[in-house]
């Protein structure tokens, strides 16, 4: 039996105080252990920012790795060994501005990670400029006249680019949240989980008092259909006075990429042997240069 | 009259199968036990342009082309007009009439014309235009003599998977442009080919071996995004993955690719990434990431002119300097730069040994002209059972008997830390690309960084003294010695040979391991030297800097060349009289 208290460090988050991250960070301990994952069975890996160290404050196994990176890493630690459940925790600024290439390319590949996007809208860890989820016009220390951007919508391109599972959370509902992050630790490909999160100290716009009366859970209405594809891109353009959270898009008929790997098919890659033959069975290697 | 010392070249547009025409011709030669070594030259596009294919052939064994060719095979009238200057006199070229050369422009330089009408006997004998590449062949092999029973058993395997009647046209067509040449030209060409006995060859290049070899070192995970001339390796792998059980990845970008092996061999994949000098400076940051969390990763650099797009499918040697120091911050790292087609298959192999004992990023430095020549190699010159040494990899064993909390970077004599992979429940960590404590958690203290940054580049020492002395080619005390690198190292020795037997004495020092620099080999090999010259294919004579900084051994002379062309051993006598 594993309790969310396995999962405690001794070290302590530099967050500060109300961030949404120790929203995240709970809902994902509790969801672990709903989960029945143990530690060791879990790899999370996350990239640079204040949300991407998370894993440092966690006892499990964990990778911060480089702004951006995220889903690179976790990818092949993923096809290296998909005995354990790879779990991304980062930002907008790193999976959506940085690492955007690497979020269309997870997304398309329905690599079996769960990624969970601290989104607050705003650069955090470097002191406040906008960031890809930042709304048009937002003002910040590089946007003094306000962003000229369009926002960027990551529920809507991970529809256009054929998720498999695509939600979004907030993180003053952590009850709500764990539900989620069980449903995307039992999903079979690339769970995104989009969570919108105050920054209480560079983001005041969207602060708890903003987020709270707009969410609704698309769950709770009895005709939304997580399975319909154009209804989940309209969801995804919702925004504003209402905004939904929960599962807009789930299938489980799409295998995960390493699922369709050949070299996968006995078992995690690092629990193989080096060579996958006897070696005297490489000879034939030089035969084809003959 | 010489026999199995000679030249043919193959000249036309791309997608005129300049390629497979030369390697199916060169592939027969190695069949009839000759020595060859091939040379590619194409432009970056896939239609027109001038490309070609020169094989040397010899009965000895051959580390280069050279710059005399004794039969031109020209699809075009453009390779003739390119490469008549470097025929010898009384050698030929094959052409279509159809092309309206000017048989006096040959004649004048006592070259023979023999022009051969290749469609038409495609047409006529195989009923189709695209056999007319095997027309040439056959009449290439007509003009040389070389032996018939070869040529037909290169068309068998090259044709065979498109079934028999394919097979026998193109028999038909190589027999009868064979007859047309023996009886229009009847003894005309005076450098023939003829087969020997000898033991099986492989004609293999430096890209194909450097896969072998790490696949026998047990690489398992490759990922790379395609750019000449690295991507045949991810190639290689890529359709032999299921057969081999490796996962081959063609990533949305580099950055994306060397990351990913990151996230392998974190796990405990011996992984690896090829690329080219641009893909590699989009690595940098990545390899510093192994680097800091002491990930075992090897990566491939196979050179192209730069910078930026430079010359695609070209040959330079301008990235050492960027190879070995390329990083923010600093952090240990091997790198090794084969510069034979045996060498590419050692390098292949004990990189991942390296990596793993050093638990740093080891790098393997090719370029272009070393990936795609082949040559002909003994059954005996890879010896697939290599070692392996996967350095302080903590069993299952030990793991179960771990009763203290493990630190995976716990500060060592050697700079070591015995390594645990992600998933035993007595060993889990976190690895922080921030500086980090003997646990991997991120750590600010100043004491600790000390400690870490000692810890890490404490195995640099280590490895300086486990890397190999440069080799050398020749006698031991010459009064000259080239310095070099890489794949120059082919022609050089061709150079070595030709002054050897003038008279003169020479011999060439070649730094393999060139990272971090074996300082005491090194100095060993060169202090002797009477006349050092430098031999490098790029402008900074980049080897020669490496060398004066960390040993105070200068260079008297250098060899240079920077025109995306690699040297022949004609070039480096050329230059030498100029440093000299």
């Amino acid at each position: 039996m594993v309790d969310a208290k396995d999962y405690a460090s001794p070290v302590r988050p530099t967050w500060c105080t109300g961030c949404g991250n120790f929203g995240i960070w709970n809902a994902l301990k509790n969801a672990l252990a709903d989960a029945g994952l143990a530690p060791h069975e879990v790899m999370l890996i996350s990239g640079i920012g204040c949300g991407s160290k998370l894993p440092d404050y966690t006892t499990a196994n964990g990778f911060l790795t480089l702004h951006g990176r995220t889903l690179a890493v976790a990818t092949g630690a993923r096809l290296a060994n998909h005995g354990l459940k790879v779990i991304c925790t980062h930002g907008d600024g790193d999976g959506y501005g940085e690492g955007g290439n690497h979020f269309v390319s997870a997304v398309r590949r329905n690599i079996g990670i769960v990624d969970i996007v601290q989104n607050n809208r705003v650069y955090g860890l470097t002191k406040g400029q906008y960031s890809p989820t930042s709304p048009h016009g937002f003002v910040t220390r590089t946007s003094p006249q306000g962003a000229i951007e369009q926002t960027f919508n990551p529920l809507a391109v991970a529809v256009a680019a054929g998720g498999t599972f695509i939600s979004r959370g907030w993180s003053g509902d952590i009850k709500h949240l764990s539900w989620l992050m069980t449903e995307a630790l039992g999903h079979r490909g690339y769970a995104l989980v989009d969570v919108l999160q105050p920054c209480v100290t560079f983001n005041r716009r969207y602060s708890y008092d903003w987020l709270r009366p707009r969410v609704y859970k698309v769950q709770d209405e009895d005709v939304y259909d997580p399975g319909d594809k154009a209804a989940a891109f309209a969801k995804a353009q919702e925004w504003g006075e209402r905004i939904p959270i929960g599962i807009l898009y789930r299938t489980e008929d799409q295998p995960a990429y390493e699922e369709m790997v050949p070299a996968l098919e006995s078992g995690p890659l690092v629990r193989q042997p080096l060579h996958a033959k006897p070696l005297e069975e490489y000879q034939v290697l030089k035969q084809e240069y003959l | 009259m010489t026999v199995n010392g000679m030249t043919f070249k193959i000249g036309g547009e791309a997608g005129q199968g300049v390629e497979s025409t030369g390697r199916g011709f060169a592939k027969a030669l190695v069949r009839g036990g000759l020595h060859v070594f091939a040379l590619q030259d194409y432009h970056s596009r896939i239609r027109g342009g001038h490309n070609f294919y020169q094989i040397r052939v010899a009965e000895h064994d051959l580390y280069s082309h050279d710059e005399r060719v004794h039969l031109l095979l020209a699809l075009t009238k453009v390779a003739i007009d390119e490469h008549l200057p470097e025929i010898v006199p009384h050698g030929g070229v094959i052409y279509d009439p159809a092309l309206s050369v000017d048989e006096a422009d040959l004649a004048a330089r006592s070259v023979q014309a023999f022009p051969v009408p290749l469609e038409q006997i495609a047409v006529d004998e195989g009923g189709s235009k695209v056999m007319a590449n095997t027309a040439a062949i056959g009449a290439a092999a007509g003009l040389t003599g070389y032996d018939m029973d070869v040529i037909s058993g290169v068309i068998r395997d090259n044709f065979g998977k498109k079934g028999q009647e394919v097979v026998d046209a193109n028999l038909t067509v190589a027999s009868a442009a064979r007859r047309f040449v023996e009886q229009e030209f009847p003894d005309a060409l005076p450098f023939k080919l003829k087969k020997i006995e000898a033991s099986p060859r492989m004609l293999i290049s430096g890209n194909e071996a450097l896969s072998l070899g790490a696949l026998m070192a047990g690489c398992r995970f490759v990922a790379g995004y395609p750019m000449t001339p690295g991507s045949p390796i991810l190639e290689w792998f890529s359709v032999r993955s299921k057969q081999w059980g490796v996962v081959t990845k063609h990533t949305e970008d580099e950055l994306a690719a060397v990351n990913m092996v990151i996230g392998a061999a974190q796990m405990g994949v011996r992984a690896m990434t090829p690329t080219s000098g641009g893909g590699f400076a989009l690595m940098v940051e990545g390899m510093g990431l192994a680097g800091l969390c002491e990930v075992p990763i090897v990566i491939v650099n196979v050179q192209r002119p730069g910078p930026a797009t430079g010359l695609a499918t070209r040959h330079e040697q301008g990235d050492l300097l960027f190879v070995i120091y390329a990083t923010q911050g600093e952090f240990p790292r091997i790198v090794l730069a084969p510069g034979t087609i045996e060498q590419c298959f050692e390098a292949g192999w004990r990189a991942f040994n390296l990596a793993e004992k050093y638990q740093t990023p080891a790098l393997i430095v090719s370029d272009a002209f070393l990936a795609h020549s082949p040559r002909a190699l003994g059954m005996d010159a890879f010896d697939l059972a290599v070692p392996i040494d996967r350095g302080a990899l903590l069993s299952e064993e030990e793991l179960d008997k771990l009763a203290a909390r493990y630190k995976r970077h716990l500060d060592t004599a050697s700079g070591v830390s015995p390594r645990a992979l992600p998933g035993h429940p007595n060993a889990v960590y976190s690895s922080a690309s921030d500086e980090h404590d003997e646990y991997g958690q991120i750590c600010e203290d100043a004491v600790v960084r000390i400690q870490q940054d000692e810890k890490r580049m404490r195995k640099l020492e280590a490895a300086r003294a486990d890397l190999e002395a440069p080799l050398r080619y020749g006698p031991p005390d010459a009064d000259l010695t080239f310095l070099t690198w890489g794949s120059t190292v082919g022609p050089v020795r061709m150079a070595v040979d030709l002054l050897n037997e003038q008279g003169q004495s020479a011999n060439v020092v070649q730094i393999m391991d060139v990272w971090p620099l074996p300082v005491d080999r090194v100095t060993a090999a060169l202090q002797g030297a009477k006349r050092l010259i430098g031999v490098e294919q790029n402008h900074a004579g980049q080897l020669a800097t490496l060398v004066r900084a960390y040993t105070g051994i200068k260079v008297d002379g250098l060899v240079r060349k920077y025109d995306g062309r690699p040297m022949s051993p004609e070039y480096i006598l050329d230059q030498l009289k100029g440093v000299v």
